[in-house]
């Protein structure tokens, strides 16, 4: 007997936002620092210490559920989950439980389709334990770190789908600052959990998996572990409730917990923290400043640039590419031109310096001037290049750069002939091949002279004189 | 040196307002009463002699430069064990916290610093604040300076015992169910309990956040109202009230008499008053009859669960707040074999047995499969008695009764019966869980010698009203005046 089992995924991802200090605390977290030494005495949760609400988190937090279009809450409070562990400095992780400051909301899966949201909700962060041969030491700098946790709705049924969310769920927040979502650093964090039904009928048993440390990882453990349940229902055994390592090296998951004595965290409202209030003014405030997410752009730029595929993808990846790239077009660039320019050359320069395009020395402007030089046919390709080589390098618009270069190109005669004359001499072969007709032979004799130019010579005017020469001569 | 009297705030901060008194001399003053006669009320479990004169001294240097006013000038306070100045020990009268010493001053302290103050030590207290009789205490009991084989209350009792044998005029006590008021009643001192968020509760170690509130202990209403101006918005409190806090001094000056004042006289149950806490207070009752207030019956329906609401609530936000007490980073500690065996053996023997007791009925009735049954019905009677209160409110200015069933009793008496120390908070209770101001008020002695405290309460953010009611009473009546055999 063969069962046709249907895997269902759910995702839950911790968020650290960008804020300058942490949740409760005056303490500017910072990920990497020496250890012990981002801790407010509220932190420590030393005796008689409060925890106050940072309203730069509940900002980044309120912007991060509209991008998600989750339903904010007018009012939403605090809760306190208990457990007993070194890392937890207060016995309690402060945490929202039965009114989170989001319901809903969805992530789109790239192709058209949604994942629907449970909930998003606020909470402070755990500090870390390291384990050495001289015993188990303690940071506290990561204790009171501001996070959301994004709880998807059990519609997920394939890894690829999970994988796609992610992708989504990161580009959307880094989109518009909520936070770098960076796993190396563990500002995202997600745990995944699939369990396996027939198709039609109520959820399976549950497992969870834990210890994903990139999205591929949550891929291929979720491809795993729904292997491994298929066979364990297929031998007619039974899948048992616990959180599962996945263990990246041998490709599989091992048992961590069984979950038969749940946790009670006796959750209860924070009497230290009053109801959380979000207000219109906020809400406005944040929808404001949200930028045009991800989707909505490549679809703008599709349909007012005429830009396609590629070009889009790229121009769409950072926020900051986009802004870029659409102040040169408000300058008066052509759009393709100025995508061209912007992903390559531009691109490289600033790579090369290992900065940020804003913190690169050439200006949206600029750039159009230059494409502008061009298209008036001042500059060739090449010549812009190195134009725009020499504006980077110096700070400068393009009319410095093409007079401290003398790059204006080239289009009188009694300059360009002897470079042509030059040229029929020095390739005898391509000149004879030309006059029987060969025309491919033409390229040589124009890459001649644009070499001996440094790229300065008008290519029509060239090929013009060199047709003239060739037809003349014997 | 001349014998400076402690039994006034505002008499010192006036005479080292003049140059009359200067600080340091009122300081060593109140250092030297503490060590001739603290041993026979263990009051102060510890002085802060060098940092006391320095603070001294530092008034003087301000007063001398001509600085802008200091209404408390060189006046000495005490601060109850739980309440934190910075580079000092602050045990909460706990194993737990023995060696604890405070990184930050507490923000009430540091602005009786700011207004001239001067923090002369700790006063001892109910381990955290669990307790009616300041008798659960690493420290030892305290003894009240009118009987000393008596109780001075709790869990304020260090304070109430150190302001009521004259060592200090003014002591910050704190109070979530009472521990201000009893205390205060039970040594013949006026004793203030502000609305909840009135005063910030940053550095003060929390028992139960929901209804912790630093109050003050004096002799009579104008040196309360002087502590009180510690009160108002602090960023570091959440749950602090944004109200501007008046100069109550100023309101006291408004009031000669009671005339038009509605009194709230409870009908219900008084079982459990003894007789003579219950004639004292008719009597006084009567007198403010005949200052002109009138009596209203007024009733609070959801009084009789007050006691085991706030049982519960306070245990199990105990519970909550303790957990923090692990061994690990600081307090006690045990190693154990394990990292839970550390936990329990810290806890264990760290905590004492009320304590002990208070977070296993807290832990319980937060559990997944009781909470709707304990916690959360608790939370649910706790609405209903601010509603209670409320619509109390409509035909009366304020409410009046007896601050404790019980006068001072016997040391160890109730040692073996908690339940019978939780009823002694059944009059105080109700105005913790409604986040009201109370006060209580000297107005009688039974035996001739056991004081009996009159407790008013008022609506939120009235103690401009409850200190003026105060005031005019003792203007006319005596009992605060009587001293204990050891100061006369």
């Amino acid at each position: 007997m063969s069962l046709t089992l249907h895997p269902t995924i759910g995702l839950e991802v911790h968020v650290q936002l960008m804020t300058r200090t942490k949740l409760f605390s005056p303490a500017a977290y910072a990920a990497g620092a020496e250890p012990n030494t981002r801790v407010h005495a509220i932190d420590l949760g030393l005796p008689g210490t409060l925890p106050v609400m940072n309203a730069a988190a509940l900002a980044l937090a309120v912007r991060a559920a509209l991008a998600l279009e989750g339903d904010l809450q007018k009012t939403s409070r605090f809760a306190r989950k208990h457990y007993f562990y070194p890392d937890l400095p207060k016995g309690y992780q402060i945490s929202q439980y039965d009114e989170p400051y989001c319901r809903g909301g969805r992530v789109p899966l790239g192709d058209g389709r949604f994942c629907a949201l449970q909930r998003i909700h606020l909470e402070d962060d755990a500090g870390k334990l390291t384990h050495t041969d001289m015993g188990t030491l303690i940071d506290l700098d990561r204790a009171g770190a501001p996070l959301i946790e994004i709880v998807s709705m059990p519609e997920l049924h394939e890894p690829d789908d999970a994988h796609a969310f992610l992708v989504s769920l990161r580009e959307i927040l880094r989109f518009c600052g909520v936070s770098d979502c960076d796993m190396e650093l563990g500002t995202l964090r997600c745990d995944a959990n699939v369990s396996l039904a027939e198709k039609g009928k109520k959820l399976g048993t549950k497992v969870e998996i834990k210890n994903l440390n990139s999205f591929k990882m949550v891929q291929r453990a979720l491809d795993y572990e729904i292997r491994r349940q298929t066979a364990v229902l297929a031998a007619g055994g039974r899948v048992v409730q616990e959180t599962r390592l996945w263990n990246d090296e041998k490709a599989e998951t091992r048992s961590m917990r069984q979950k038969e004595f749940a946790e009670d965290y006796r959750y209860f409202h924070d009497p230290d923290l009053p109801p959380l209030h979000v207000d219109a003014d906020l809400v406005n405030e944040q929808r404001a400043l949200l930028a045009e997410l991800p989707a909505a752009r490549r679809e703008r730029y599709a349909r007012e640039f005429a830009l396609q595929g590629y070009d889009v993808e790229i121009l769409t990846q950072e926020k900051a590419t986009g802004d870029w790239f659409e102040r040169a077009v408000a300058a008066g660039a052509d759009p393709k031109a100025a995508c061209n320019w912007l992903i390559g050359d531009v691109q490289k320069h600033a790579r090369a310096r290992g900065c940020s395009l804003d913190e690169l020395p050439l200006t949206p402007l600029a750039l159009c001037q230059l494409l502008t030089t061009i298209a008036r046919g001042t500059l060739t390709a090449t010549t812009g290049k190195q134009a725009l080589q020499y504006m980077v390098e110096h700070a400068t618009d393009v009319d410095g750069a093409i007079a401290a270069l003398a790059l204006t190109r080239i289009v009188d005669d009694t300059t360009l002939l002897p470079f042509v004359d030059a040229a029929i001499t020095q390739l005898p072969l391509a000149a004879a091949d030309v006059r029987l007709g060969r025309m491919k032979a033409l390229d040589a004799l124009k890459g001649h002279v644009m070499r001996a130019t440094k790229g300065k010579a008008d290519p029509q005017r060239l090929e013009v004189l060199l047709l003239a020469r060739l037809r003349a001569e014997p | 040196m001349a014998t400076i009297d402690l039994r006034s705030a505002t008499a010192i901060a006036g005479a080292v307002h003049d140059g009359a008194l200067r600080a340091t001399d009122v300081a060593a003053a109140a250092l030297a009463a503490i060590s001739s006669r603290n041993a026979a009320t263990n009051a102060f479990v510890e002085t802060f002699a060098d940092t006391a004169m320095a603070q001294a001294e530092r008034v003087d240097a301000r007063r001398s430069e001509g600085a802008a006013s200091m209404p408390l000038a060189g006046v000495p306070i005490a601060i109850k064990d739980n309440l934190l100045l910075q580079g000092h020990l602050a045990a909460c009268g706990s194993r737990m916290l023995m060696n604890f010493k405070a990184p930050y001053t507490a923000t009430v302290v540091q602005r009786l610093l700011d207004l001239g103050a001067v923090v002369v030590g700790r006063t001892n207290m109910d381990e955290f604040g669990m307790g009616s009789s300041t008798e659960h205490s690493i420290h030892g009991s305290s003894r009240n300076p009118f009987d000393t084989t008596r109780v001075p209350g709790g869990s304020s009792g260090g304070a109430a015992a150190a302001v009521a044998s004259e060592l200090c005029p003014i002591a910050l006590g704190t109070d979530t169910g009472g521990s201000v008021r009893q205390p205060a009643a039970m040594c013949n001192l006026l004793g203030l309990k502000p609305t909840y968020g009135r005063m910030s509760r940053y550095g003060l170690v929390a028992y139960a956040s929901s209804l912790d509130c630093i109050g003050m202990l004096a002799h009579d209403a104008e040196d309360a109202a002087m502590a009180l101006l510690s009160a108002g918005l602090d960023p570091f409190d959440g749950t602090s009230r944004i109200e501007a806090v008046p100069d109550y001094r100023a309101a006291l000056r408004e009031r000669t008499d009671l005339r038009s004042l509605r009194l709230g006289v409870l009908d219900g149950d008084s079982t459990g008053i003894e007789d003579g806490v219950r004639t004292a207070t008719d009597a006084a009752i009567a007198t403010m009859v005949e200052l002109g207030a009138t009596v209203v019956r007024c009733s609070l329906p959801h009084d009789r669960h007050a006691v085991s609401t706030y049982y519960l609530l306070a245990a199990a936000e105990a519970s909550s707040n303790l957990a923090r007490y692990d061994g690990i980073r600081y307090g006690y500690s045990q190693r154990g074999r394990t990292l839970d065996d550390g936990y329990e053996r810290s806890r264990s023997e760290g905590f004492g047995r009320e304590v002990q007791l208070r977070i296993l009925l807290g832990t319980h009735a937060l559990q997944a499969g009781y909470q709707h049954e304990l916690y959360g019905k608790a939370t649910k009677v706790r609405r209903l008695l601010q509603r209670d209160f409320e619509r109390a409110f409509a035909d009366c200015d304020l409410i009046v009764s007896p601050t404790s069933p019980i006068v001072a009793f016997p040391i160890g008496s109730k040692l073996d019966d908690p339940v019978a120390m939780y009823r002694c908070d059944a009059l105080t209770v109700g105005a913790s869980l409604a986040g009201l101001p109370a006060l209580s008020v000297p107005c009688g002695f039974a035996e001739g010698r056991l004081p009996i405290g009159l407790q008013l309460t008022a609506p939120a953010l009235r103690e401009d009203l409850l200190l003026q009611v105060a005031h005019v009473f003792q203007q006319h009546t005596k009992w605060h005046q009587q001293r204990p055999a050891s100061c006369r």
